[in-house]
């Protein structure tokens, strides 16, 4: 392959990666969203806090932050999702029984808050520097394989994912969660103790935001404040999943890789443009996005492939 | 049984149930009416666990449960339906009667994940119920619509099958007339009659008066907050208190009362 070639391959297999890790999180979204109606606009926190949890587990002690953990890759990205599941259940047992909009602003003042402290507390993240150099699986291969094989990890972990929210979904317990998504007083006549439940999908969400988080740090190769924006993690993921189809997972992955794909050749064409034009068009790409999230909310709000009943269980 | 002790319940410095008490025995047809604004509502929603009593008991086969959330007296054996249908709207009705069936091992998510075979047998049984269900309320049709797009009157058809599924055997039911096309009315009217003569024990509220005339025994009636009278139909019709109770309102105490005091809500 010329050079040329490589260098685009390499472009596009880089934004597949995004756009893999982008699935898990809007995985993540669709379980608290589509299955249970948890307005869960706090995404960039859960992120955060999966993304330096395995930072800081697995980075050499460098930047002055906690570290020389040494942990291997798999048992950080666990911690990654522990960490983050730990986090949503201290967080939903204050929050989780507020209604929509009012939890939208719970969790979206934490994750601001934790936006706060890593960026402030130096000892433990390393403040605005952040925590570097992180290892990426398969870099002793090369390019292009190094990045190809990182991007079928990543992948196979999107199709574990999928494959657990989709039995979530199609189990009774996912039936429980969407009953209590369209009537939660009836789902508590009907013997179901809405809390609990309501709390079990938020952590599940979580988790998974928790696990993108942890797979975005290891593709950056260092974490800092900026990877985990609101701007690029919250409203980014929100637009996927409505996208896509709001309630049905494969919905939330369509929607991520799409949607990705849109933001980063809107990117590549602004590169394209003078450059007292293009830092315009930084702002000008915001504005779409928000325009193509009002037009899908008005034209098709059940967005791409909208939720379907499961399969029943019986029925495979 | 339920039996309602001296039952208080305020709102700020509103006292919407004033010391009532009644008994709803076991295996019978109990109806509560009264004029609006009497406390039946919150009577009835304090039975049920939605509110918590501000004084006296509920005791549910002899156990004190005032106060008790709705999801725990579910498991106690008493279930409610809704005035306002509470169909889960964007479900199957099918999955809606699906719900409330208790003790599935697959509404634990590891469960879920890791032991599949023993769910999909378990969801085969409780499918098959509910399609019982269906036939037997005349559902069958729409089995697999969602529920949001059933009538008024399907969707009350809906919350009785759901009570069903549950397993319990004391149903509370919030005005099923309510919104119901006269059609269906008879058919809800025989289906809870059946109901009844399988075992099961009702209370029902109701301003339909046709509904509670050809089904309750005994019958209580309540004005500002308080049992104003009980005893058969013919007896609360020949109660001069309940002529007053209901006359104080602009309305006549006869077989008319339902049209008119629905008519009046709406």
């Amino acid at each position: 392959m010329s050079a040329e070639a490589v260098g685009l391959t390499l472009y596009f297999v880089q934004i597949a990666t995004l756009g893999a890790i982008y699935a898990v999180i809007a995985l993540g979204l669709n379980v608290n969203w589509g299955f249970s109606g948890l307005m869960n606009a706090g995404i960039a926190g859960f992120v955060a806090i999966g993304a330096y949890t395995s930072a800081i587990l697995t980075a050499p002690n460098g930047a002055g932050q906690l570290g020389a953990f040494g942990w291997p890759l798999w048992a950080a990205w666990l911690a990654a999702m522990g960490a983050a599941g730990v986090l949503a259940l201290v967080m939903g047992t204050i929050t989780v029984n507020l209604r929509s909009d009012y939890l939208a602003i719970a969790t979206l003042g934490i994750a601001e808050i934790l936006r706060l402290i890593v960026r402030n507390e130096d000892w433990l993240t390393g403040g605005p520097l952040g925590v570097t150099p992180l290892a990426r699986p398969f870099e002793s291969y090369g390019n292009p394989w190094a990045p190809v094989l990182f991007l079928l990890l990543l992948l196979a972990i999107v199709a574990v994912v999928y494959w657990l929210a989709e039995r979530a979904i199609r189990s009774p317990w996912g039936r429980v969660q969407r009953a209590l998504r369209e009537n939660e007083a009836a789902a508590a006549a009907m013997g179901k103790d809405v809390r609990n439940f309501r709390l079990q999908s938020f952590v599940l969400g979580a988790t998974f935001m928790g696990l993108g988080g942890a797979m975005l740090a290891h593709f950056s190769k260092y974490m800092s404040p900026d990877v985990v924006d609101p701007l690029t993690t919250t409203f980014l993921v929100w637009v996927m999943l409505i996208a896509g189809g709001s309630g049905n997972n494969r919905g939330a992955i369509i929607g991520a890789f799409l949607i990705w794909g849109i933001w980063a050749a809107t990117d590549f064409l602004t590169a394209y443009l003078p450059s007292d034009v293009a830092t315009r068009a930084a702002y000008l790409r915001l504005f779409l996005i928000g325009l193509a999230l009002q037009i899908i909310l008005i034209r098709r709000p059940e967005g791409l492939i909208g939720e379907r009943p499961p399969r029943p269980a019986d029925g495979r | 049984m339920i039996e309602v002790r001296n039952l208080v319940k305020r709102f700020g410095g509103f006292t919407a149930v004033d010391g009532c008490s009644l008994t709803v025995e076991t295996g019978s047809l109990t109806g509560l009416i009264g004029p609006n604004g009497a406390g039946k509502t919150t009577l009835f929603n304090t039975i049920a666990g939605t509110y918590r009593p501000d004084g006296g008991q509920v005791l549910l086969d002899g156990a004190d449960v005032g106060g008790m959330p709705p999801h725990v007296l579910f498991r106690r054996g008493l279930v409610r339906t809704f005035q306002i249908p509470h169909e889960f709207s964007r479900m199957t009705v099918t999955e809606n009667l699906c719900v409330p069936v208790p003790g599935q091992s697959g509404e634990n998510l590891f469960a879920a994940w890791f032991g599949w075979g023993r769910i999909a047998r378990e969801e085969a049984a409780i499918r098959k119920r509910a399609l019982e269900v269906l036939e037997f309320l005349n559902l069958s049709h729409v089995a697999d619509h969602q529920a949001g797009r059933l009538s008024g009157g399907q969707k009350k058809l809906v919350e009785i099958g759901r009570a069903i599924m549950s397993g319990a055997k004391t149903i509370l039911l919030d005005e099923p007339a309510a919104g119901v096309n006269r059609a269906l009315l008879g058919t809800l009217t025989e289906d809870i009659r059946r109901l009844h003569r399988q075992g099961y024990t009702f209370l029902l509220i109701e301003h339909d008066m046709d509904m509670i005339a050809a089904l309750c025994d005994p019958i209580y009636v309540m004005a500002e907050g308080k049992v104003l009278a009980q005893g058969t139909m013919a007896e609360i019709r020949a109660d001069a208190r309940v002529r007053e109770a209901y006359l104080g309102h602009g309305m006549s105490a006869d077989g008319a009362t339902g049209g008119a005091a629905r008519a009046g809500r709406a």
